[in-house]
């Protein structure tokens, strides 16, 4: 009888104990977004592409914006230097912009103004705000914070034939959003889905990596989109001539090439 | 005879300007050329109620047609390039055409430095529309009749050239005198204070090399502020009038200007600070009243995003003259006396709308110690990424002897549409 407990009580302390480890497997949701942030916005020490956006409103109008995006990691810090130059339109051709991003403060940004010769430094806080109008904001483009919000893994799925983490994340501040809802590939490391979800609980944006290939040694979405589910806009991007390690210098993140062109690198 | 000096100087420089650009278009074309413009309808149309002096455009100050066509090239290895805009400009007031050359210059480029010689915009300093150390010229034309802002400086007949020994930026620019364009009574009511009667002429700095502009700049950063030194060796670009006996001339006074500016963030903003001295050569002692006194000039700035889309700038500024007891001594009976202090404020807020196609801008000059203003109100719609109309108004108030507010019979709603390619 005696034996039969301890079988009963071996049988009950692994149906416990089994799961758990294999739970304790999966890495936690602050790990899964750390990763996440580091493969989708830090990879390589530099990278180089080719950005053409899409505005799309509701009444199916398309707006076009192609840019070419440097960018370059400084060391370990977290620091990283972006360089955003406008083809088209035409009316903002010669355009450009800087940012001096930082993890634990306000971003630098400068912006050029090609009809005047003007380089001028812009105020910019909210890195929630618009990034030229699209549905992306500032924030979308060049990364956000680990800390800016509390990330929990809620279950594991499959999202077009890859396995994902589904990993909430809820603002630690006000935000524009209650919570994020992100499905990030468990192998690749990237964001293939992130609903964004309002204080009743209704996702009101999304987006999408629509295509993801491999640019050398990294893993790149490239072909994503952003949909305001509220406005009924969309923007769609694609990222060609991808390249990292192209060997980007710091100097390039200067006023000097903001009002001069690295001809180099952008073409 | 300056004049004509003046003017092959400045053809020569356009010369060659363009055979270095000619010379590298087939070199370029291995890069291409890219081109662009617009077309461009702009009007504005006065609001008071004013009886204009005959051959002053009242109704509509400024009514033209305008198409511009620009051309961009570099050569395959990135070391030669050439830009050119040029406007055709069918002004329906003055009833005139012209082919005017907005900017035409060739560049050297080499990784340490860099040289551009031909006509050039060239804008300098921290402050929104208030300039302290950026003596280049401007239209004020186009500004007081609502053009959009590319047409607030004009370009510069320069050889400019940048070093870039690390940790700083050098810049020099070696350019002929060009006046700012000022308002005239062809389009604007203003008072006139000098006799009547006499004839009037103009003189204006040649191209010798005593009378060449000669501007530097030294830039760098601190951590991530912005310091930078500037001086120049210039002119005035408004003129000043000498009464004589027989005749009124204008010209343009020397000037010499020091100064420095700083710009960085605080708090959630940006701080600006900018400061020169204008040392007014030709009246050292601030007793010639045809002339501007030497001045300190100094302005602080601070611009902060509020919410999504809007950003607040607030600015002061300040002009010290520096011999007011002589100036005063030697104004002469009739002209308005300035504050040896002038003070103005200003604020700009802009706001973007739906996706950023919809623009409000308002931007105001308050004048607090001439207790004057000038406000610009505009609203900016983006049809397409093509085709944009903007409407908006000048509004000039307060008193009468402040710098803006002499301008009152001026204000205007203006109206622009552009078509890019």
């Amino acid at each position: 009888m005696k034996l039969l407990w301890r079988i009963a009580l071996l049988i009950f302390v692994a149906a416990a104990v089994v799961p758990a480890l294999a739970r304790a497997a999966d890495p936690s949701g602050d790990e899964i977004v750390k990763r996440s942030l580091e493969t989708f916005y830090y990879a390589g020490n530099d990278m180089r592409a080719k950005v053409r956006m899409k505005l799309i409103n509701p009444q199916g109008k398309v707006r076009e914006r192609d840019m070419t995006m440097l960018r370059i990691n400084l060391g370990k810090s977290g620091d990283q230097r972006y360089y955003i130059y406008f083809h088209n339109p035409a009316d903002v051709r010669g355009t450009s912009f800087l940012v001096w991003k930082y993890p634990a403060r306000e971003d630098d940004r400068w912006i050029f103004v090609p009809t005047l010769r003007l380089v001028k430094r812009i105020a910019a806080d909210d890195k929630r705000s618009s990034f030229v109008g699209s549905d992306f904001t500032y924030e979308d483009v060049s990364g956000r914070d680990l800390e800016d919000e509390v990330h929990v893994l809620v279950r594991k799925e499959d999202v077009g034939g890859r396995p994902t983490y589904v990993v909430e994340s809820r603002p630690k501040s006000a935000a524009d959003y209650s919570r994020r809802l992100s499905w990030i590939d468990s192998e690749r490391w990237l964001p293939l889905k992130e609903e964004y979800l309002d204080a009743r609980n209704e996702p009101f944006r999304t987006f999408t990596a629509d295509k993801v290939e491999q640019a050398g040694k990294y893993w790149t979405v490239t072909a994503r989109s952003m949909k305001n589910l509220q406005s009924g806009h969309r923007t769609e991007v694609v990222y060609q001539e991808v390249g990292y390690d192209v060997g980007l210098k710091q100097d390039i993140f200067t006023e000097r090439y903001l009002r001069d062109a690295p001809s180099q690198w952008v073409r | 005879m300056i004049g004509a000096i003046s003017w092959s100087v400045r053809a020569a420089a356009s010369m060659a300007a363009a055979s270095l650009a000619l010379g590298w278009s087939s070199a370029a074309a291995a890069q291409g050329i890219s081109w662009g413009g617009f077309a461009q309808s702009h009007v504005a149309w006065r609001t008071n109620q004013v009886a204009c002096p005959s051959g002053t455009a009242c109704e509509f100050p400024a009514a033209e047609l305008r198409g511009q066509i620009k051309a961009e090239g570099k050569n395959s290895s990135g070391n030669a390039a050439f830009a050119g805009r040029f406007d055709l400009v069918r002004d329906v007031v003055l009833d005139d055409t012209s082919l005017e050359t907005r900017e035409l210059f060739g560049d050297l480029i080499s990784e340490k430095a860099t040289a551009r010689l031909g006509r050039q915009v060239i804008t300098w300093g921290v402050g929104d529309l208030l300039f302290i150390n950026d003596t280049f010229p401007r239209d004020w034309v186009a500004m007081f009749t609502g053009q959009p802002m590319q047409y607030l400086k004009l370009g510069s007949d320069a050889l400019k050239l940048n070093a870039y020994p690390a940790p700083v930026n050098l810049e020099l620019v070696i350019a002929g005198f060009r006046p700012d364009n000022t308002p005239t009574r062809q389009r604007f009511v203003l008072a006139d204070p000098l006799p009547a009667g006499l004839p009037r002429r103009t003189e204006e700095p040649g191209n010798s090399p005593n009378e060449l502009e000669i501007s530097g700049r030294v830039s760098g950063y601190l951590d991530n502020w912005e310091l930078a030194g500037y001086a120049s060796r210039t002119h005035y670009h408004s003129p000043a009038a000498r009464v004589t006996a027989s005749d009124i001339v204008f010209f343009y006074p020397r000037l010499n200007t020091v100064g420095a500016s700083l710009t960085g963030p605080v708090g959630k903003g940006v701080l600006s600070l900018e400061a020169g001295y204008y040392d007014s050569t030709q009246d050292r002692d601030g007793r010639d009243p045809s002339i501007e006194n030497s001045q300190f000039r100094g302005l602080i700035g601070y611009s902060q995003q509020l919410w999504e889309d809007a950003t607040l700038g607030l600015q002061l500024y300040g002009e010290w003259m520096r011999d007011y007891a002589a100036y005063r001594e030697n104004l002469p009976a009739g002209f308005p006396e300035k504050d040896q202090v002038r003070r103005v404020a200003t604020v700009r807020f802009i706001q973007f709308f739906a996706h950023q196609t919809v623009t409000f801008n308002f931007f105001a000059f308050l004048g607090l110690s001439e207790e004057d203003r000038y406000v610009i109100p505009s609203l900016r719609y983006a049809f397409s990424d093509n085709l944009w109309a903007e409407v908006g108004a000048n509004l000039f108030g307060g008193t009468r002897n402040g710098m803006f507010g002499s301008m009152q019979d001026n204000s205007n709603i203006y109206f622009t549409v552009r078509y890019a390619f």
